[in-house]
């Protein structure tokens, strides 16, 4: 990338902040983040914690971009380094004619030490150390500290953190003020000894009106209130847990009869995720909205009930936050690997229904139009986000809501329409789109049948008959292509000038090949742009992929799981989609697009058809 | 089996319940299993106790996981939902269903491989939530349908048809409740149904997770000389030691019991059950005792049945989970999302 000189720095850099876990930098990260969107310059923030609760090094991404840049741009300018253990890689780090600051209250080891950037020593721990007691106090503090120091450092309006204090300890005013005299210490210390502000600093900006920052779960939590869930179960796994936290905290405020405290709703922890899911099918098969939230190693033990929800057609939705795999892999790390285990999950002939957000917000207005898929279609539908738009926040439109929206049940017949049949079979194809009509248990005697995930007839009769078994699970797949007029359609940007050169990407790479293609542009690259949001694929999909030469399939996951969809889905010719591959468990950025791109296209001709794959360092 | 259709002629003078209906009204299917299945016995006996109680067919759910006994989930009450899931996994079917509606009587049938193997987890967990159903374990110590491998229930020492002795130690469904705390437990035997049908419909009134394990013998694969689970070692080592005498509310005031002799135990709805003990110093309401005395006869070779434990107090799930009487099913949307004003409220915490 090009040098940038200091006074492009002005609400464009990337602040990284090492700590140890455990300690309360989380807190101090959230207001440094909140301090500056609040003064209207748009944020990105990342973490990347370790899977573990207490004493390992952790990390935290914020970048400042006043183009509201949603990804990693892969640099970092400014290095808090604030664990001794790591300090060492976390120097290395740093740009070129960056900063880093660090505790100076210990002496830091002489041959660590860089010509090339600015290294700026606070004494943290003394400062604190003589103002506050109490050993937890004093470490929570010290990270409060430094973000005073910042504060200072990048001319950070001190007023927005108070008012930040102020609304997070509402209940404990004396813990803002503890708070806010631990910033206030960092922030003169820093006044006093060093030259405020740096170049890189922030100025107040109008960029931030109508926007809000959340996390993906936390949206995806209110989404399933919003949609009327009223069962959700599951089974705690990393990173999706926050989702039922989410939605069970919205509904205890909610959902509560004020009268009764009666709980309209039904939270249940499961004993694993075999169960979670199977209480979501038996809950929706008897005519509520339920769900499960889990990730990739639950989404392993849910494949047998996912098959029966498919064969016996059962609404049900499943939240999957995707994380490093296989096995456990990387639980706090951030990837898009379940796509194909998601697509096929169970034995036999099975396809599902799977949407892709790319943000918190779609996340929200995906978990409705979830439900309303997985009861319109009756079949298990699943959304895939991942760990970087589950567990960050995100800078997005506020979202919306329409009063008049009510949910789509489906097609359920109701007790009249069940008095005037002669007799009721559960899976004919009647309207000629696929979809079989069901009936609730607890209408009427009439309309009761038999659920099962044996071979049946189109009259809901088992049957081990050849011709009866094939016209049932012929009916299935004409279901899956009414699936696709249903599911969401992509998002397709076109370049200004014509080109037969695209990138075709899915979910969180959208921020990232969002900027690459500015900066491509710039270079007199022009490239065309799609984003899947669902699958089965819209003819939508097929067509653009019919109208490039050259499409490079951007995705985070080793396999191309993308691609492969792709091949197997659609009648594009393989060897015109190239991959572009991140999987170190980083959230992908904008450079790693650009790089990938450039060693196929402009200068060069089209060679190798060998995918590029990303290194594994923090740093690339 | 049998390929002839049931007639659908009704004689006129067939007894009708309180609803009306004849027990051809509460019937499914007809059976697809082995001619003297113990299974068709206990479908009888569902059959008969419904029948009795007058439940409305809709008004009830059967479910089942996979296996021999789960087929029969089909073979009662044809007026009613019938799911019939995957392998040991009913449990959990059956909580997100029961969570949803609260109202209806669910009726889940299992096996011993289906409960006491690969379902053994969603077994203890149904019951840690007192989730309010009738759970009935066809227990014939034996897999059927993929032809007589020893199940999870066979006692040590029992032999196979092919002469194999079984070497590992069985798991009782019986005591593995007791021990998990559930809070009502019997046992039966698919050839006593005047002990089963109100067993039955005890379980059907409990205000929980109410556990009926029915030995119930396979005619084709476990009814042999050496087999601890045949008809004839089950008729010569079973001991009923408490029956119960299930007394719908309405037919309270008639009831008549020998005070001393019979333990009235008052349900949850009113309604009463009567236990006659036929040992004295069997107290089925108190679980330690009980237990220690389960298995005290158990290691002599006899096997107990009855209703050997009761306790009508604890909280079901939707007590614990606070939900509303109203199933959760049945809520308006009106009642569910807090609409546009709601949400910008929630949302201007994140401003």
């Amino acid at each position: 990338m090009p040098a940038l000189t200091a006074q492009d720095r002005v609400n464009d850099f990337v602040i990284k902040i090492a700590t140890v876990n455990g300690t309360g930098s989380a807190s101090a990260n959230a207001l440094l983040m909140k301090a500056i969107f609040r003064s209207g310059v748009p944020v990105m923030g990342k973490n990347y914690f370790p899977s573990n609760i207490q004493g390992l090094p952790t990390w935290y991404e914020i970048r400042v971009t006043r183009d509201a840049h949603t990804a990693r741009s892969g640099r970092i300018d400014l290095m808090v380094a604030m664990n001794a253990e790591t300090y060492g890689k976390d120097m290395r780090e740093v740009d070129s004619g960056g900063y880093l600051i660090y505790d100076s209250t210990w002496p830091r080891p002489a041959l660590l030490s860089r010509e090339d950037i600015t290294v700026l020593g606070v004494p943290l721990a003394r400062l604190c150390n003589e103002r506050f007691k109490g050993v937890r106090t004093r470490i929570l503090m010290k990270n409060i500290c430094y973000a005073g120091v910042l504060a200072a450092l990048l001319d950070i309006d001190l007023e927005r953190m108070r008012e930040l204090l102020a609304e997070t300890y509402a209940k404990k005013p004396q813990l803002a003020d503890s708070n806010m005299e631990a910033v206030q210490l960092g922030y003169d210390y820093a006044k006093q000894h060093f030259n405020c502000p740096l170049p890189l600093r922030v100025a107040p900006l109008d960029r931030t009106a109508g926007h809000i920052l959340i996390d993906g779960n936390t949206a995806t939590g209110l989404g399933a209130m919003f949609a009327g869930a009223t069962v959700g179960a599951w089974y705690p796994i990393t990173p999706s847990t926050s989702v039922m936290d989410a939605y069970k905290a919205f509904c205890d405020k909610w959902r509560v009869d004020p009268e009764t405290g009666r709980r309209n709703f039904a939270f249940i922890q499961a004993e694993d995720e075999l169960a979670a899911i199977g209480m979501v099918l038996g809950a929706s098969w008897n005519g509520a909205r339920a769900f499960t939230a889990t990730s990739g190693p639950g989404i392993s033990l849910m494949n047998e009930f996912l098959g029966l929800g498919y064969y016996a057609e059962i609404p049900a939705v499943v939240f999957d936050v995707q994380r490093v795999g296989p096995s456990t892999g990387m639980p706090t790390r951030t990837q898009q690997c379940d796509l194909l285990s998601c697509a096929y999950a169970s034995h036999g002939d099975t396809k599902h229904v799977c949407l892709y957000p790319a943000s918190p917000e779609e996340c929200f207005y995906f978990a409705i139009a979830a439900f309303d898929l997985a009861e319109r279609l009756q079949t298990p539908v699943m959304v895939l986000s991942d760990l970087d738009i589950g567990m960050n926040d995100w800078m997005c439109p506020e979202f919306k809501w329409d009063d008049s929206y009510r949910p789509d049940r489906g097609k359920v017949l109701p007790l009249e329409e069940i008095v005037k049949l002669e007799k009721f079979y559960r899976y004919l194809d009647k309207d000629d789109d696929g979809i079989p009509y069901r009936t609730l248990p607890g209408v009427h005697p009439k309309a009761a049948y038999f659920t099962r995930g044996s071979g049946h007839t189109q009259y809901g009769a088992y049957t081990e008959d050849s011709a009866e078994y094939q016209i049932v699970v012929d009916r299935l797949l004409r279901k899956f292509g009414t699936a696709k007029t249903l599911v969401p359609k992509p998002v397709i940007e076109m370049a200004d000038k014509r080109t037969d050169v695209a990138i075709v990407a899915a979910g969180s790479s959208d921020g990232a090949v969002r900027e690459a293609l500015v900066v491509l542009a710039g270079m007199g690259i022009p490239v065309n742009y799609l984003r899947v949001r669902a699958f089965p694929f819209n003819d939508e999909v097929e067509r653009f992929l019919a109208e490039h030469r050259l499409v490079f399939v951007v995705e985070q996951n080793r396999d191309a799981q993308l691609r492969s969809l792709l091949t197997l889905e659609t009648q594009v010719e393989k060897s015109r989609l190239r991959s572009l591959l991140h999987y170190s468990g980083l959230p992908i950025s904008s450079s790693f697009i650009i790089e990938g791109v450039l060693t196929e296209v402009a200068p060069r001709p089209l060679r190798s058809v060998a995918p590029v794959h990303a290194t594994g360092t923090p740093a690339e | 089996m049998t390929f002839i259709p049931k007639p659908k002629v009704r004689h006129p003078s067939l007894p009708r319940n309180d609803l009306g209906l004849t027990r051809r009204d509460y019937e499914g299917v007809l059976s697809t299993l082995c001619a003297g299945c113990g299974h068709d016995s206990i479908t009888a006996a569902l059959t008969e106790a419904i029948w009795g109680l007058s439940l409305e067919p809709q008004n009830i759910a059967k479910l089942s996981g996979i296996g021999c006994s789960s087929k029969t989930t089909a073979y009662f009450v044809g007026g009613a939902h019938g799911f019939n899931s995957v392998h040991g996994r009913m449990p959990a079917i059956a909580m997100g269903a029961n969570a949803a509606n609260r109202k209806l009587s669910y009726i889940g049938v299992s096996g011993d491989g289906d409960t006491l193997s690969i379902g053994l987890g969603q077994f203890c967990h149904a019951i840690r939530r007192n989730l309010n159903m009738l759970y009935v374990i066809e227990n014939n110590g034996v897999y059927g349908l993929t032809k007589g491998q020893f199940s999870a229930s066979a006692d040590i020492g029992t032999k196979a048809k092919k002469g194999e002795k079984n070497l590992q130690p069985p798991i009782d469904p019986v005591q593995l409740a007791m021990s998990l705390g559930a809070s009502f437990v019997a046992r039966s035997f698919s050839g006593d149904k005047r002990q089963l049908v109100p067993l039955i419909q005890a379980g059907l009134r409990h205000r929980g997770f109410a556990l009926i394990d029915v030995l119930s013998p396979c005619v084709t694969f476990n009814d042999h000389e050496g087999s601890t689970k045949s008809y004839a070692y089950t008729r010569e080592h079973y001991e009923p030691v408490v029956n119960a005498d299930f007394v719908p509310l309405e037919r309270e005031i008639v009831a008549d019991y020998a005070e001393g002799e019979s333990l009235p135990i008052v349900m949850h709805d009113g309604s009463r059950i009567l236990l006659r003990k036929f040992a004295q110093d069997y107290d089925p309401t108190d679980r330690v005792a009980a237990s220690a005395f389960i298995q005290a006869r158990q290691k002599q070779g006899e096997f107990l049945t009855g209703l050997l434990y009761i306790d009508e107090s604890q909280p079901e799930f939707h007590e614990v989970n606070g939900t509303p009487d109203a199933p959760l099913n049945s809520l308006p949307f009106a009642a569910l999302s807090p609409g546009a004003q709601g949400l910008a409220k929630i949302l201007s915490r994140y401003r």
